[in-house]
């Protein structure tokens, strides 16, 4: 791609599936449907993270995800958030296949409440079947290139290292281990969690990754709405910023303009 | 069973009692649900949704009913 280019040509592919917009928005902690509704529109995001509930029977009127966000025009990416064990998020994505017949599904199975990270002995395990069950995983997992390398073996169709603890906001924790592991995936590779402000979403995509999958960084924003329009710049920033290669970096300065003809 | 042939089962943990003789997409719609935007657990095994217009509920079936809803 030259800098001639639309960026609207900049594509990327998981599963068969092909996408522009290399943000995907999660959809929990908003205020209402109508802001969360409102901030994917903004955010320009075509996939969507949801979590897999019971239905409230007391109260089957509940205003419900799917009024607000179409899935025929939004593709739902079901999330396995709040799984501990494999066996939880097996039978979670097997109930997400049936309720809208998705296999591009999301998995996550954590270790403890406390930092929310991945446990991946579990995480694999929870692949490894799910694979076999016919589902096209993209997997959240520690910024391990190794571990990485295993999930890719196991059949994960999309990488997705964590920047930082999620929820919290602090940036992208080591780019060191991020960059290996876009270097070493032969599958797409998402920073998940850990965005705090539109430049940690920059810097993900500068590292070379193919998207970045946010969540609390816009829905807890003051201005939620103006906050994914600033995300969706930022990740279009730091896609144009890796295609265009950046400058070396140097101990000193070197000026921009002519010494020559100094009068 | 009950003596007046009503069905005795648990629906997402909650005690639910139901006519006998009633399949569980007309369960469904019973509690105000549309059985085309649910997944069915039935004692811990799926119920495909083609089938849910056949299938009877039978007593002392353990259910979850789930859905999509907002997530990170």
């Amino acid at each position: 791609m030259t800098a001639q280019q639309d960026i609207r040509a900049d594509t990327w592919t998981v599963a068969g599936r092909t996408f522009t917009s290399r943000l995907i928005v999660g959809t929990g902690k908003y205020k209402s449907l109508e802001d969360n509704a409102a901030a994917v529109e903004a955010s320009g995001a075509e996939i969507v993270t949801v979590a897999v509930r019971r239905v409230n029977i007391s109260d089957p009127n509940q205003p419900r995800l799917t009024d607000f966000i179409d899935p025929k025009t939004t593709t739902y990416l079901p999330n396995t958030a709040g799984c501990f064990t494999a066996e939880d998020a097996i039978r979670t994505l097997r109930l997400a296949r049936e309720a809208g017949g998705w296999t591009l599904v999301k998995i996550e199975v954590l270790g403890e409440a406390k930092t929310l990270y991945p446990n991946m002995r579990e995480t694999l395990r929870a692949t490894e079947v799910l694979v076999k069950d016919g589902f096209e995983p993209m997997v959240y997992c520690v910024d391990d290139p190794i571990a990485a390398k295993q999930l890719e073996e196991a059949g994960a169709v999309a990488i997705m290292p964590l920047g930082a603890p999620i929820g919290s906001g602090l940036g992208i924790q080591n780019r060191v281990t991020i960059r290996l592991i876009v270097e070493g995936a032969g599958v797409p590779v998402l920073v998940d969690a850990g965005v705090g402000t539109a430049s940690d979403a920059a810097q993900a995509m500068e590292l070379g990754c193919d998207g970045v999958l946010m969540n609390t960084a816009i829905a807890e924003a003051k201005d939620a709405v103006l906050m994914a329009r600033a995300m969706k710049a930022a990740v279009e920033a730091g896609r144009l910023a890796y295609l265009a290669g950046r400058m070396q970096k140097r101990r000193y300065a070197d000026p921009s303009s002519p010494l020559a003809g100094l009068i | 069973m009950s003596l007046d042939g009503s069905l005795g089962v648990r629906v997402n943990g909650e005690h639910k009692r139901f006519e006998g003789g009633m399949t569980i997409a007309e369960m469904i719609n019973q509690l105000g649900l549309d059985p085309l935007r649910v997944a069915v657990e039935r004692n811990l095994e799926i119920v495909p949704r083609s089938t849910l217009g056949e299938v009877c509920v039978e007593d002392g079936d353990d259910f979850e009913i789930v859905h999509f809803v907002g997530g990170g």
